[in-house]
């Protein structure tokens, strides 16, 4: 499993060396989700919050830098700089509503919020331009370097892929980490050794809302459109799926997980219409047979194959 | 003055069509601590039913189809619970992740089976000729969907209240162990409230389908509704959902008409500010 991981590390560089532009295009994409998966497992696997609401910070910042690049006339850095700021202020505001309550009524809460988010995106449609959607959006040139070739966007993902994961990694190796997982197994245990379990979850809250921001920036930069169906249930809950089909809690998990909604997306869709049924559907197989999800079952099964050869 | 009065009555009837969307929602969280999201999409169902039934057979009687499609939707979301919900027990983040999978199929089966496009439900023959209220002109149908909800509001809390299952489902939501223990079969009660509370959402999907008119995305509109209206009014409490409800048509209906822009943000202010000072909800208990 280990050396499994290792490989596909050693190997994402040479992806665009090998690959056509379809599987750099493909490859963008899995990255991208994953970013967004590992920034929601933070909450739901490493915090015990399972929020169905974190398409909000995705489309948040996506709506936000293209209005601010497509309408306003800023540029890529500036716009991405506030839309970053923006998504997380507004990851503070709702932390504060939804960690009123924890478990079920933090789902459902998480859920409204961000359901009055994708109707926003729909009806306030002088701003957002609804249905429509905002098209005619550009890439960024980090240091005068474009963008527009696969290669060249897929190795600008990985470089931003490769720090986010380093970055979430230390988040949850670190001291607050602990404190995390503390208030998530034992929250009144932790409250007693002098913990503030809620702010614990704040901050985590947010710094999962700015790595859904940097995901969102990055989705949008990807498609050069933006449409209300990122802000969608189904948005929220495609990347709940890669999190708990992964394994939630696991660091590998959600971007094996979200690799897998991907690619499943994507070859579904080309044989068969209807993602949303097969969505469901897969989410009904995952509960009922993976409830721990493909990265866990997989070790466990490696495990035990291992102790049968010895 | 025409305007207060004839949003106010407008008002008033959204707030019985809540009232029959989220009483169910609310009758299942209470027993079965359960957030069925799958809920909006029952309600969908009803309403598609009703479109197909009232357009095939012509003067077909509203109420015998709500009764009709509130027995179909109750037998789905009966097996559903009987054939899934029941082996997740231990599991509650796995019983939402599969309801929520159980709306995209049925949202999306419903799209294959109706197609894209919205499908109105007539309104019955006998209730189409308008009303005057205080001499304004209204809709009958609309007062109509509030008497509904108050009827149903009653035979709710009658049976809650009053029968031998009432009891026992109350007891099954105080102290599901010890209820248990003294012999009420609780499993038994989840089927039954699981397919009472979808049941009421098919039939409210009828009764609202000459408002709403069925249309793909539905669902995706009335979850959020419900979410709020139970957030607000407590979740589990049937007083809660009721006084939700039509607190929450009063502000969507004004929100809409005075602030067409912002209905959305305003929607949700209700929610913030009850969730910041008494976060179980105006009618709800303390742990629920």
């Amino acid at each position: 499993m280990k050396w499994l991981a290792i490989a596909a590390i050693v190997a994402s560089p040479l992806v665009p060396v090998v690959a056509g532009d379809f599987y750099i295009n493909l490859a963008s994409q899995v990255l991208i989700a994953a970013i967004f998966a590992l920034s929601l497992n933070l909450l739901v696997g490493f915090g015990g919050m399972t929020s169905l609401g974190h398409a909000s910070y995705l489309g948040v910042s996506a709506y936000i830098s293209a209005l601010l690049t497509s309408r306003y006339g800023f540029g890529h850095g500036s716009a991405a700089a506030i839309s970053i700021t923006g998504t997380v202020a507004m990851a503070a505001f709702f932390g504060v509503i939804a960690l009123r309550a924890t478990g079920l009524g933090f789902l459902m809460i998480t859920l409204a919020l961000s359901q009055v988010l994708w109707g926003l995106a729909y009806r306030m449609s002088n701003v957002t331009n609804g249905d429509n959607g905002i098209t005619g959006l550009t890439r960024p040139a980090p240091l005068g370097i474009s963008l527009d070739s696969p290669a060249s966007f897929y190795w600008f993902v990985l470089i931003v892929a490769a720090f986010a994961c380093l970055m979430m990694a230390i988040f949850v190796s670190s001291a607050f980490g602990s404190s995390l997982k503390g208030v998530r197994d034992q929250p009144r245990r932790m409250a007693a050794l002098g913990f503030n379990p809620w702010l614990v979850r704040w901050i985590t809250f947010m710094y999962a809302g700015f790595w859904g921001a940097i995901s969102g920036l990055l989705y949008v930069y990807y498609h050069k459109y933006i449409h209300p169906t990122s802000l969608s249930i189904t948005s929220s809950a495609e990347a709940l799926l890669g999190v708990i089909a992964g394994g939630s809690g696991t660091l590998g998990g959600p971007v094996v997980g979200a690799a897998v909604v991907l690619l499943l997306k994507n070859y579904a869709s080309a044989y068969v219409e209807r993602w949303n049924m097969m969505l469901g559907l897969v989410f009904l197989f995952i509960v009922l047979v993976m409830p721990t999800g493909i990265v866990p079952g997989v070790s466990r099964l490696a495990a035990a194959l291992g102790r049968r050869s010895r | 003055m025409q305007f207060w009065i004839i949003q106010g009555l407008n008002s008033l009837s959204l707030g019985g069509l809540l009232f029959l969307l989220s009483s169910g929602f609310s009758l299942i969280f209470g027993l079965m601590r359960l957030a069925n999201l799958t809920h909006g999409a029952f309600f969908m169902l009803g309403t598609y039913f009703a479109a197909t039934a009232m357009r095939s057979y012509d003067g077909l009687n509203i109420w015998v189809t709500a009764i009709g499609a509130g027995v179909a939707v109750a037998a789905i979301g009966g097996l559903f619970e009987r054939l899934v919900l029941t082996r997740l027990k231990a599991n509650p983040l796995g019983q939402v992740l599969v309801t929520l999978g159980m709306s995209f199929i049925i949202s999306d089966a419903c799209l294959v089976l109706w197609g894209g496009d919205s499908i109105p439900v007539p309104t019955p023959q006998n209730l189409q000729a308008p009303t005057r209220v205080f001499g304004f002109v209204f809709p009958t149908y609309r007062l109509v969907l509030v008497g509904c909800a108050i009827a149903m509001a009653i035979v709710l809390y009658c049976l809650l209240d009053r029968t031998r299952l009432g009891a026992m489902i109350r007891a099954g939501v105080d102290d599901p162990q010890m209820a248990r223990a003294v012999g009420i079969p609780v499993s038994n009660l989840f089927t039954i409230v699981f397919c009472l509370g979808t049941g009421i959402a098919g039939a409210g999907g009828v009764l609202g389908g000459p408002v709403l008119s069925a249309y793909p995305g539905l669902d995706a509109d009335m979850l959020p509704l419900a979410l709020i209206v139970v957030i607000l009014g407590g979740i589990g409490s049937l007083l809660g959902a009721f006084v939700g409800s039509f607190i929450i048509g009063f502000i969507y209906t004004f929100g809409t008409a005075l602030f067409p822009e912002l209905a959305y943000i305003i929607l949700f202010l209700p929610m913030i500010f009850v969730i910041a000072f008494r976060p179980q909800g105006l009618f709800g208990r303390v742990g629920a």
